[in-house]
C-alpha cells in the first residue's frame, strides 16, 4: 500500500517536471550555441492553444502535439530573423517573442475556452506496468514523458559526443573563431533556435494535451521563465537540467500537497513557492561557485555579424 | 541569395529616427492582414483602432490616463535598458508599490482634521516601495552575480500574488459584503482631479515631469553621460572608472522608483482603493515602449501615446467590431519585434549578394 503512494509521489513529481524538461532541453541547445531566447513562455504558450486548437479540430493528439510543437517552431522563426539574421538585440527580441506568443495564444485559442479533451493515453505493456514500484513509474507514462527522457538523451549525447554537437558549442562560445575558422555560425545558430523552439511548443502541448487537457489562457503561468532558470540552475548541462527540472516537480507536489492538507498558510504564499524556489536555487547556485569563472556559453547574448 | 551586414562608422540619424515609423508602418501593415483574415475590413478596423479614440475629448482623457503610467515605467527602463542592465519587473515593482501606498489609503480612512499630509506620504510609500523591489535583483545581481532577468521576473509573480493576498485578506473591506476590494480611499488620500468633472487627475503630470527629469538628466548630467558610455561602450566605461556596481544599483532604483510612483498614481489616482489586480500589464507594455520610443524619454512620451491608443482602440474595436482582446497584444508584440528588427537599418549597411554563402577557405 505504502508502495503505491511512493510511485503516485514519483509519477506526480515525474509529470510535473515533464514540460520543464522539455522546455528546458530545446532553450539549452539553442543557449549552447550563443543564442540566448527569453521567448520560452511566449513559445510555450502558444504551443499550448495551437497543440489544443489542433488536436480539437483532427481529434488526434499526436497532430496536436506536432501543432503545438510547430506553433513554437514558427514563433523561433521570426526570433531567429531577429536576432541571427539581422543581430537584433536578443534580450529584447526574446521579451518581444514572449508578448506576442500571448498574444497570437489567446487569438488561436478563443474558441476552444472551455473545452475538455482526454488526457494523451498512457502506455500499457501488459505484466510491464503492473510491477510494483516501478511499473506505472516506467512503463504506464503517456508519450511526452518518453520524449522528454529521449531529448534529454539525445542532446546529451549531441553535444557531449558528435562532432556537430562540438561545431554547436565552438560556435557558442566563440563566434569570429569559428566564423574565421569556416563553419557556418548563423547557420548552426538558426538551427538550434528553432529546435528550441519546437521543444517549448511541445512542452506546452503536454500542457494542454496531457498535464489539464483543456486550454486556458495564459495557462503556462511562468513554466517558461522557470525552463529558462533551470538551465542556469543545470551549468547548460542535460543530464543536470532533467535532475533539476525533476527536484523542480517535487517542489510543485510539495506545494499541492500541503495545500490540500491545509497548513494555515495563505494560498497565495503557497503559489509563490515555485517562484521563490527559483530565485533562491539561482542564488544558492552562485553562493557555491564563488570563485571559478561563469560557465555560461561565452558568445551567450552576443550578436554576430559575418561582415569580412 | 544571403544577407549582407557592414556596419556603419556611425548610427543613421536619419535611419534612426525613421525605423520606429517604418517599424509601425509594417506592423499596422501584418495587423490589417490579420484582421482581414479574421472577417473584419481592414479599413474600418483602422480608423476605430487609431482614428476613434482620438477624436473625442473622453476618449481622449483615456488615452492620456493610459499613457502616463507607461510613459512613467518606461522611462525609468530607459536607464537600465541603455546600460544593458535587463530589469524585467517593473509590473511587480508597479504592483508593490501600489500596495505600499494603498495600504496608507487604507488606513488613513476616515481620518479628521489635517490630513494633506497623507496624498504626500501614499507616493513617498510607493515610490520607495517600489524602489527596494528592484534593489533585490540588482543586489543579487551586484553581490553573486545572479541573472536579474530572472530574478526581477520571478519577483512580478510573487508581488502579484500578495497583492491578491492583502486585497482578499487583511485589507480587506470588512463591510464590503465580501468583495475582495478594500474600503475606498477618502477624497485627501486620492490624486486630485486637473478639471472638474473629468477622469484625467494629476497623475498625468507627475508622468510628464519625470520625462522631463529624465531627458535633462541623461543629456546634462555626468549620471547620464556614465549611462549612455556603459551602454555603448563597456570597456571603455571600464576605463574610464565608472563603478559597474554603483551604476547597476542606480540604474535599478531608478526603474524601481518610477514603476513604484506610477503603481501608486494608478491606485490613488484612477481605481481609489485596493483591488487584487492593479494593472493591466503597464509593466511589460513599457518595455515595448521604451524600445519603441528609442530609449530616449521624449520619444517614450510620444510611444507611450501610440502604445494607449492602440489598447483603448482594442478595447473600442472588441465591442465594435467583435475583434478579441489579444489582437491588440499580438499587435504589440509584432510591433517590438519589428522595431528591433527595423533597427539593424540604422546600425548596419544591409546588402542583399546573390549568390550562395560565402566561401571561405
Amino acid at each position: 500500500m505504502t508502495l503505491d503512494i511512493v510511485q503516485m509521489v514519483l509519477v506526480t513529481v515525474l509529470t510535473a517536471a515533464t514540460p520543464l524538461i522539455l522546455a528546458a532541453i530545446g532553450e539549452l541547445v539553442a543557449e549552447r550555441s550563443g543564442v540566448l531566447n527569453l521567448g520560452t513562455e511566449g513559445m510555450m504558450v502558444l504551443g499550448a492553444a495551437a497543440g489544443f486548437a489542433v488536436a480539437t479540430e483532427t481529434g488526434s493528439t499526436l497532430a496536436g502535439a506536432l501543432g503545438g510543437a510547430g506553433a513554437g517552431l514558427a514563433l523561433s522563426g521570426l526570433f531567429a530573423i531577429l536576432t541571427v539574421g539581422l543581430a537584433a538585440n536578443q534580450v529584447a527580441s526574446g521579451l518581444a517573442l514572449t508578448i506576442l506568443g500571448l498574444g497570437l495564444s489567446g487569438l488561436v485559442g478563443t474558441g476552444y475556452v472551455g473545452m475538455k479533451r482526454d488526457p494523451a493515453p498512457h502506455l500499457h505493456l501488459a505484466g510491464l506496468s503492473d510491477l510494483p514500484l516501478v511499473g506505472d513509474l516506467l512503463f504506464g507514462q503517456d508519450a511526452f514523458v518518453y520524449v522528454a527522457v529521449a531529448l534529454v538523451l539525445g542532446v546529451w549525447w549531441f553535444l557531449g559526443r558528435s562532432r556537430a554537437g562540438l561545431v554547436l558549442r565552438a560556435i557558442g562560445d566563440d563566434h569570429t573563431a569559428t566564423h574565421a575558422l569556416g563553419l557556418p555560425v548563423r547557420k548552426v545558430r538558426v538551427l538550434a533556435v528553432l529546435f528550441g523552439g519546437a521543444c517549448a511548443g511541445l512542452a506546452g502541448a503536454y500542457l494542454s494535451l496531457a498535464y489539464t487537457p483543456f486550454w486556458s489562457p495564459g495557462m503556462t503561468a511562468g513554466r517558461g521563465w522557470i525552463a529558462l532558470a533551470l538551465v542556469v540552475f543545470a551549468s547548460w548541462r542535460p543530464l543536470r537540467v532533467a535532475a533539476g527540472a525533476l527536484l523542480f516537480g517535487g517542489a510543485t507536489v510539495l506545494q499541492l500537497h500541503a495545500q490540500a492538507a491545509g497548513l494555515g498558510l495563505p494560498g497565495q504564499a503557497l503559489s509563490a513557492l515555485p517562484y521563490v524556489a527559483t530565485i533562491l536555487a539561482l542564488v544558492l547556485l552562485s553562493l557555491g561557485r564563488r570563485q571559478g569563472g561563469s560557465l555560461a556559453p561565452a558568445a551567450l547574448g552576443r550578436e554576430f555579424t559575418p561582415h569580412r | 541569395m544571403r544577407l549582407d551586414l557592414s556596419p556603419r562608422a556611425r548610427r543613421s540619424a536619419v535611419l534612426s529616427a525613421l525605423s520606429p515609423v517604418i517599424a509601425f508602418a509594417g506592423a499596422v501593415l501584418v495587423g490589417g492582414i490579420a484582421v482581414a483574415l479574421l472577417g473584419v475590413a481592414p479599413g474600418a478596423a483602422f480608423t476605430t483602432y487609431f482614428v476613434i479614440p482620438l477624436s473625442e475629448v473622453w476618449s481622449l482623457q483615456e488615452v492620456a490616463l493610459k499613457a502616463a503610467p507607461l510613459a512613467l515605467v518606461a522611462t525609468g527602463l530607459a536607464f537600465c535598458f541603455r546600460a544593458s542592465l535587463w530589469n524585467i519587473g517593473a509590473e511587480g515593482q508597479f504592483v508593490v508599490g501600489g500596495l505600499a501606498g494603498g495600504w496608507i489609503g487604507v488606513a488613513t480612512q476616515g481620518a479628521e482634521g489635517f490630513t494633506a499630509w497623507i496624498l504626500p506620504t501614499m507616493l513617498a510609500a510607493g515610490t520607495l516601495a517600489g524602489l527596494a523591489y528592484a534593489m533585490i535583483p540588482a543586489l543579487l545581481k551586484v553581490r553573486l552575480g545572479v541573472s536579474e532577468i530572472l530574478t526581477s521576473l520571478m519577483l512580478v509573480y510573487v508581488a502579484e500574488l500578495l497583492l491578491d493576498y492583502m486585497a482578499r485578506g487583511p485589507l480587506r473591506d470588512p463591510a464590503g459584503f465580501n468583495f475582495p476590494q478594500s474600503v475606498p480611499f477618502d477624497p485627501a488620500a486620492r490624486l486630485p482631479y486637473l478639471m472638474e468633472g473629468d477622469t484625467l487627475h494629476a497623475g498625468v503630470l507627475i508622468a510628464l515631469a519625470a520625462v522631463i527629469v529624465a531627458t535633462l538628466v541623461l543629456a546634462r548630467t555626468l549620471f547620464g553621460f556614465e549611462v549612455r558610455v556603459v551602454g555603448a561602450a563597456p570597456r571603455a566605461a571600464r576605463f574610464a572608472g565608472f563603478s559597474d556596481a554603483r551604476l547597476t544599483l542606480a540604474v535599478f532604483a531608478i526603474s524601481g522608483a518610477a514603476a513604484g510612483l506610477a503603481g501608486i498614481c494608478e491606485v490613488a489616482g484612477k481605481i481609489g482603493q485596493l483591488q487584487p489586480t492593479i494593472s493591466p500589464g503597464y509593466g511589460f507594455t513599457a518595455i515595448i515602449v521604451a524600445f519603441l520610443g528609442r530609449l530616449s524619454p521624449p520619444g517614450i512620451l510620444v510611444a507611450a501615446g501610440v502604445i494607449a491608443l492602440t489598447t483603448i482602440g482594442g478595447e473600442s474595436a472588441q465591442i465594435d467590431l467583435k475583434l478579441p482582446l489579444d489582437l491588440t497584444r499580438a499587435f504589440q508584440g509584432l510591433l517590438l519585434a519589428f522595431v528591433l528588427g527595423a533597427d539593424v537599418l540604422a546600425r548596419y549597411r544591409v546588402r542583399l549578394v546573390p549568390g550562395g554563402p560565402r566561401r571561405t577557405a
